[in-house]
C-alpha cells in the first residue's frame, strides 16, 4: 500500500515537472513575430538576402514557415516536415511573390534545397531513416526537379556512374548537396560509397555523373561557373571549407578555420555564405580575409 | 471483458511478479528510449543543422567499449551479489542521459558521447536483468517468463514514437520531450527500486573473472555460446533486411518505419505464446524452428518475394529465439554466476551479429545482395546441424 502510494506520487510529480518545463519553457519564446503587412518579397529582384529565421522557422520578411529554403531567378524552393513515424515531407515551389506554385511529396527530413541560377532547376536532399546499413545510421535521398518540364527524380541513386574511367556499381551509393551550372544541365554533387565521399559532375540531359575527385561535400558553384565551394572533412573530423578552381584543378582552403556543416551559397561573386553555430557568416572565397559575422540567428542563405 | 480478466488472473498466478515488475520496468524505460530514438533523427537535423552521416561511423568504437562494459557489468553483479543495484545504476545512467542530451545544447560531440553513454547504460543493465529473470521463475516456465518480458518490453517500444511525436506535436519543442523522457525514465527506476526484488547467493570467493571463464569447460554451456555466436555470424541485421524489400521489393520509402512496427507487432503477439510452446515441447524445437523462419527470409529476399511476409516471418524468428535462448541459457549456469554466463554469451552474440553486418556489407557491394543471403542461409542450416550432431 505505501509502495502503491509512493509510486503515484512519484508520477504526479514527474508528470507536473514535466508539464511545468514545457509550460515555462514554451510560453515567452512562442510568441511568432508576424512580418509587417504590406512588406512584399520579390524573388526576382536581384541582390536581396533572403534567411530563415531560426527561432520562428519563417523566411524573414515573409509568412513562408521552411526547414530549409534557397531562392534564385524569381524561384524559391521550400522544404516543410511534420515530424512523425512516417515524416510527411514536401517541397514547395514558389513563384517570385513566395506564393506556393507547386507541391512535390518527399520522404524523410530535409537538408539541402538548391534553385539552378536561372531559377528552372530544383534540388533537395533528405535524410531517409531505417534505410541504412548501421542502426543507427542514415541514407540521403536527392532529388531534382525540372520545373519547366515537371520532370521529377525523387531518389538519383540510380543515374549511371563513372569512376575511374569505368561505370561504377555498388548498392551503397548515396548522393546529396547538388548545385546547377548556368545552362541547367550540368550539375556538381557529393557521392558516397564503401565509406568515402567523392565530387561527381554530372549532365542532367544525358542523366549520367562522373567522379571528380575525392573528399569534397556539398559543392556550391560560383555565379561565373569557374569555382566549387565545398566542405573537405579533415583528418581530426571536422569539415572545413575548401575553393576549386575548376580550370587549373587547383584546391585552396578558405579562411574559415571552424567546423562547418553546411552547403555554401554565394553572397557576390567573390563571397560564400554559410551557417555556423546558428548564425550566417561569410568569408572571401579565394582563402584570404577572414570570417565575418552575416546574420545572426538564421539559416539557408540565399541571395536572389 | 470477463474473458480478458480471467486470461489475466491466469497470467499473473504462472507468472511471478518478480518477472512482471521487471517487465514494468522495461515496459516504461522503452517508452522513454523510444521516444529519443524517434525524435533524435528530427531534432539533429532540423533543430541543430547537423549531418546525422557522421555518427554512423563512430559507432564502432562505441560499441567495443560497450561490450567490455556489459562483461564488467556482469562480473560486477555477481562478484558482489547486487543484480538489482548494477540492473538500476544501468536504468539510471541512460536516465539522465536523456538530460544529458539537453545539456549537450548542438554540440555534435557532446551529443554522441551522451548516445555511447544511454547505450552503455543499455549494455549494463541487460544481463542481470535478465539473470534476475531467469532466478525469478521456475526453471520449466522460464520460456513462459521471457516471453512475458519480452512482450511488455515491446509494448514500450511501440508506445514510445507515439508519445514522442503526441508531445512534439503539442508543444513543438524538442527539449520538452527529451525532458518528458526523463520523467518516465525516472519512473521506471522508481518500479525497479519498489517493486522488484534481488536475488542473491553467496558471494563466490575473491574477486577473479576466472569462475566465470571456467564456465566454458562445462560442455551445453560452452556449445550453446559457439551456437549462439556462429549465429549471430549468419544473422542478416533488420535495417538490411528492410532495405533488401526497399530495393528489391520497391517498397516505397515512406512506408520503411512502418516495416519493423509490423515486425514488432508479430513479436508482441507471439513472444508468450511461443515462450509457452518452448516450456513444454522443449527449447530446441522451437529455438531451430525460429531460425528456419529466418531462412525462409533469406529465401523470400533472394528469391524476388513475395515481400510482404518478410516483417511477419521476422517478428516470429524473434519471438522463438530471442527469449527462448535466454530461457535455455540460465539453467544451464550456477545461479551465482549466472549474469556473469549471460552477458557473456549476450556480448558474444552482438559481436557476432555486427561482424556480421559488416560482412554482409561488403559482400553486398560487391558481389550483389543474392550470394551473401545464400552463405548466410546456408550458414544457418550448417550451424543448428553441427549442433545438433554435437549435443546428440
Amino acid at each position: 500500500m505505501r509502495k502503491g502510494l509512493l509510486t503515484l506520487a512519484a508520477t504526479l510529480l514527474l508528470a507536473g515537472g514535466a508539464t511545468g518545463y514545457a509550460v515555462w519553457s514554451g510560453g515567452p519564446g512562442a510568441a511568432v513575430s508576424e512580418p509587417r503587412d504590406g512588406s512584399r518579397t520579390d524573388l526576382s529582384e536581384p541582390g536581396r538576402l533572403l534567411v530563415r529565421d531560426t527561432a520562428t522557422g519563417l523566411v524573414r520578411g515573409t509568412r513562408t514557415r521552411c526547414e530549409r529554403f534557397y531562392a534564385a531567378a524569381g524561384t524559391g524552393v521550400c522544404l516543410t516536415v511534420t515530424p512523425g513515424a512516417v515524416p510527411g515531407t514536401h517541397a514547395l515551389i514558389l513563384d517570385r511573390t513566395m506564393r506556393e506554385i507547386d507541391r512535390i511529396e518527399i520522404t524523410g527530413i530535409p537538408n539541402r534545397a538548391r534553385v539552378s541560377p536561372s531559377g528552372r532547376m530544383i534540388s533537395w536532399t533528405v535524410f531517409v531513416t531505417g534505410d541504412s546499413y548501421n542502426e543507427n545510421g542514415f541514407s540521403t535521398w536527392t532529388g531534382i526537379h525540372d520545373t519547366r518540364t515537371g520532370n521529377t527524380t525523387v531518389n538519383m541513386e540510380e543515374i549511371p556512374l563513372i569512376k575511374d574511367g569505368r561505370r561504377y556499381h555498388s548498392a551503397d551509393v548515396n548522393y546529396w548537396g547538388v548545385t546547377f551550372a548556368s545552362d541547367d544541365n550540368r550539375f556538381y554533387a557529393t557521392v558516397s560509397t564503401k565509406g568515402r565521399t567523392y565530387l561527381v559532375e554530372g549532365d542532367y540531359a544525358a542523366w549520367e555523373a562522373r567522379v571528380l575527385r575525392e573528399n569534397a561535400e556539398c559543392p556550391s558553384l560560383s555565379p561565373d561557373g569557374a569555382v566549387l565551394v565545398y566542405k573537405k572533412r579533415m583528418p581530426a573530423g571536422a569539415w572545413r571549407l575548401h575553393a576549386l578552381d575548376l580550370t587549373t584543378r587547383r584546391e585552396t582552403p578558405l579562411a574559415e578555420t571552424a567546423d562547418v556543416d553546411d552547403q555554401a551559397a554565394w553572397l557576390d561573386p567573390r563571397t560564400v555564405m554559410y551557417a555556423k553555430d546558428g548564425d550566417i557568416w561569410a568569408v572571401p572565397a579565394d582563402g584570404t580575409g577572414a570570417p565575418r559575422l552575416l546574420m545572426k540567428d538564421a539559416s539557408s542563405p540565399a541571395m536572389t | 471483458m470477463y474473458v480478458s480478466r480471467t486470461s489475466l488472473s491466469r497470467i499473473t498466478l504462472t507468472v511471478p511478479a518478480n518477472v512482471l515488475a521487471l517487465g514494468a520496468v522495461s515496459l516504461i524505460t522503452d517508452v522513454s528510449s523510444e521516444m529519443i530514438t524517434a525524435v533524435l533523427p528530427f531534432y539533429l537535423v532540423l533543430s541543430l543543422g547537423l549531418t546525422p552521416l557522421a555518427f554512423g561511423l563512430v559507432d564502432g568504437l562505441y560499441f567495443g567499449v560497450t561490450a567490455l562494459v556489459r562483461l564488467a557489468a556482469g562480473h560486477a553483479a555477481d562478484r558482489w551479489q547486487r543484480r538489482k543495484l548494477v540492473a538500476g545504476l544501468g536504468y539510471g545512467l541512460s536516465a539522465v542521459c536523456r538530460l544529458g542530451l539537453l545539456a549537450a545544447g548542438g554540440s555534435a560531440a557532446l551529443i554522441g558521447a551522451v548516445v555511447a553513454a544511454d547505450r552503455t547504460g543499455k549494455g549494463i543493465r541487460t544481463a542481470p536483468r535478465d539473470a534476475l529473470i531467469s532466478l525469478s521463475a521456475e526453471p520449466g516456465r522460464l520460456g513462459q517468463a521471457f516471453g512475458v518480458h519480452r512482450a511488455m518490453d515491446t509494448v514500450g517500444a511501440m508506445l514510445g514514437p507515439l508519445a514522442a511525436f503526441a508531445v512534439l506535436h503539442l508543444t513543438g519543442a524538442y527539449d520538452t520531450v527529451f525532458v518528458v523522457s526523463f520523467a518516465i525514465a525516472a519512473l521506471g527506476v522508481l518500479v525497479l527500486v519498489l517493486y522488484v526484488r534481488d536475488h542473491r547467493d553467496t558471494v563466490p570467493g575473491p574477486p577473479s573473472i576466472r569462475p566465470a571463464l571456467a564456465l566454458l569447460r562445462e560442455r551445453r554451456w560452452r556449445r550453446l555460446c559457439l551456437l549462439a555466436c556462429g549465429l549471430g555470424l549468419v544473422t542478416l541485421s533488420d535495417p538490411f533486411v528492410y532495405l533488401l524489400m526497399q530495393k528489391q521489393g520497391g517498397i516505397e520509402a515512406a512506408y520503411l518505419p512502418l516495416l519493423p512496427l509490423a515486425t514488432a507487432a508479430v513479436y508482441l503477439a507471439l513472444a508468450v505464446p511461443l515462450g509457452r510452446l518452448a516450456d513444454r515441447a522443449g527449447r530446441t524445437p522451437v529455438f531451430v524452428a525460429g531460425h528456419l523462419t529466418l531462412v525462409l527470409v533469406y529465401a523470400l529476399l533472394a528469391g524476388a518475394g513475395p515481400y510482404w511476409p518478410v516483417p511477419v516471418l521476422l517478428g516470429v524468428f524473434y519471438a522463438a529465439t530471442d527469449g527462448v535462448l535466454m530461457a535455455a541459457a540460465g539453467p544451464l549456469l550456477p545461479a551465482e554466476l549466472r549474469t556473469s554466463g549471460l552477458a557473456l554469451l549476450q556480448t558474444g552474440q552482438a559481436v557476432a551479429r555486427m561482424v556480421s553486418s559488416v560482412l554482409y556489407g561488403a559482400a553486398w557491394s560487391f558481389t550483389g545482395h543474392v550470394p551473401g543471403l545464400v552463405a548466410m542461409g546456408a550458414g544457418v542450416l550448417v550451424s543448428l546441424a553441427l549442433w545438433r550432431k554435437a549435443t546428440r
